[in-house]
C-alpha cells in the first residue's frame, strides 16, 4: 500500500517523507517534554505532532495515515486527554485549591522538575495534536465524499 | 527598525492577499504575512509565541491550500462599489480616531506596567520549579485560562466533526 504509485505524491516525496516523518514526530515530543525548560510547550509540540501525521497523509494518501491513527482512536484520545488535563486540575484539591501544584518541585533545570507542569504539557499536547489531526481528517473525508 | 520593516511588509502582504485575482495567490500572501508575524515575535523576544505562530501558520496554510487548490472562485465586484468603498473608509476613520484616543491612556510600547509581572519574574522559578517562565504562567499561575483554551479547542473539534460528517443515507 505504501509503494502504490497511483496514490499520493511522487516517489521522491515518498522517500523523503519516509526518512523525515519520524524525526518530525520526535522533535514534537522533544518540544513537549522540555516545555518547562526551553521555549515551546504543549501547544506548539502538539501542533508539530499533528503536522507529522498530516505530512504522512499528504505524501502517502489517506489510508496509510488512517492505519497509524484511525478516526475513532483520534476521537477517543482527544477525549481522554481533555479528561486528563481536568483530572490534573482536580488533583490539586489534595493541596487545597484547583490547579494547585502539589507534586514535589525538584531541582530547576532538571527534566523531572516543576511538579504538574510537564504532566499538563503532555495532556495538552495529546489533545491539540490529535484534535488538529481530526479536523484535517474531517476536511479530507468531506472533500473526497464531495468528489464522488 | 527591523520591526517597522516587518510591519510594512505585513501590510503590503495583506493588501496583496485582498487584491489578488485567484485564491491560491491570496493564500500564499496570507502565509507571507504569518511568517513575517513570526519574525516580529522573534524580534520582540518572544520565542514561545514565535514557535507557536510558525507551526500554526504551516498547518493553516496546508488546510487552506488543500481546501482552495481545486476550486478557483473568481472575485466578482460590480454594482455599488462606490458606496461600499466610502462606507469602509468612513468606518476605518472612525475606528482609527477612537483607537487613537484610547491608546493615549495605555502605557507606551515597550514600557509596560510591571505590577503583577514583577512578582512572577522574581518568584516564578522558586514557586513552580519551571525555568521557562511562560510555562510557569500558563500552566500554574494562570492555568484557568489554559483550561478555557482547551475547552474552546475541544468544542471546536466537536463542532467541525459534527458539521463535516459524511452525509447520511437518504430513505
Amino acid at each position: 500500500m505504501m509503494n502504490d504509485p497511483k496514490i499520493g505524491m511522487s516517489l521522491i516525496v515518498k522517500t523523503v517523507t519516509r526518512l523525515t516523518v519520524g524525526l518530525i514526530l520526535l522533535f514534537g515530543i522533544y518540544i513537549v517534554l522540555h516545555g518547562h525548560l526551553s521555549p515551546g510547550g504543549g501547544f506548539a509540540g502538539g501542533v508539530i505532532i499533528a503536522l507529522s501525521f498530516v505530512h504522512l497523509m499528504l505524501a502517502f494518501g489517506k489510508d496509510v495515515a488512517l492505519k497509524k491513527l484511525s478516526k475513532n482512536l483520534a476521537s477517543n484520545l482527544e477525549s481522554i486527554a481533555a479528561l486528563m488535563f481536568l483530572s490534573i486540575a482536580l488533583f490539586g484539591f489534595f493541596g487545597g485549591a484547583f490547579f494547585s501544584n502539589i507534586i514535589n518541585k525538584g531541582v530547576p533545570f532538571q527534566l523531572f522538575s516543576a511538579g504538574t507542569i510537564p504532566l499538563s504539557n503532555l495532556a495538552i499536547s495529546l489533545k491539540v495534536g490529535v484534535g488538529l489531526f481530526a479536523i484535517f481528517l474531517a476536511l479530507v473525508i468531506l472533500e473526497e465524499s464531495k468528489r464522488k | 527598525m527591523e520591526l517597522h520593516l516587518l510591519l510594512l511588509f505585513m501590510i503590503v502582504g495583506a493588501l496583496i492577499a485582498v487584491e489578488a485575482k485567484d485564491l491560491l495567490s491570496s493564500v500564499v500572501a496570507v502565509g507571507a504575512v504569518g511568517f513575517a508575524l513570526c519574525l516580529a515575535f522573534l524580534i520582540l523576544k518572544a520565542p514561545d509565541l514565535a514557535i507557536t505562530q510558525l507551526v500554526v501558520e504551516i498547518l493553516c496554510l496546508i488546510i487552506l491550500i488543500r481546501a482552495t487548490l481545486r476550486k478557483d472562485l473568481p472575485l466578482v465586484i460590480k454594482g455599488r462599489w462606490f458606496f461600499n468603498t466610502l462606507g469602509t473608509l468612513a468606518f476605518i476613520a472612525v475606528f482609527l480616531f477612537f483607537a487613537h484616543t484610547a491608546l493615549q491612556e495605555l502605557p507606551g510600547f515597550g514600557h509596560p506596567i510591571m505590577a503583577v509581572v514583577k512578582r512572577y519574574l522574581q518568584q516564578g522559578t522558586a514557586q513552580t520549579g519551571a525555568v521557562n517562565l511562560v510555562a510557569a504562567v500558563i500552566l500554574d499561575f494562570r492555568a484557568y485560562d489554559t483550561l478555557g483554551e482547551a475547552t474552546v479547542l475541544f468544542a471546536s473539534v466537536i463542532g467541525i466533526m459534527a458539521v463535516l460528517r459524511r452525509p447520511g443515507r437518504i430513505k
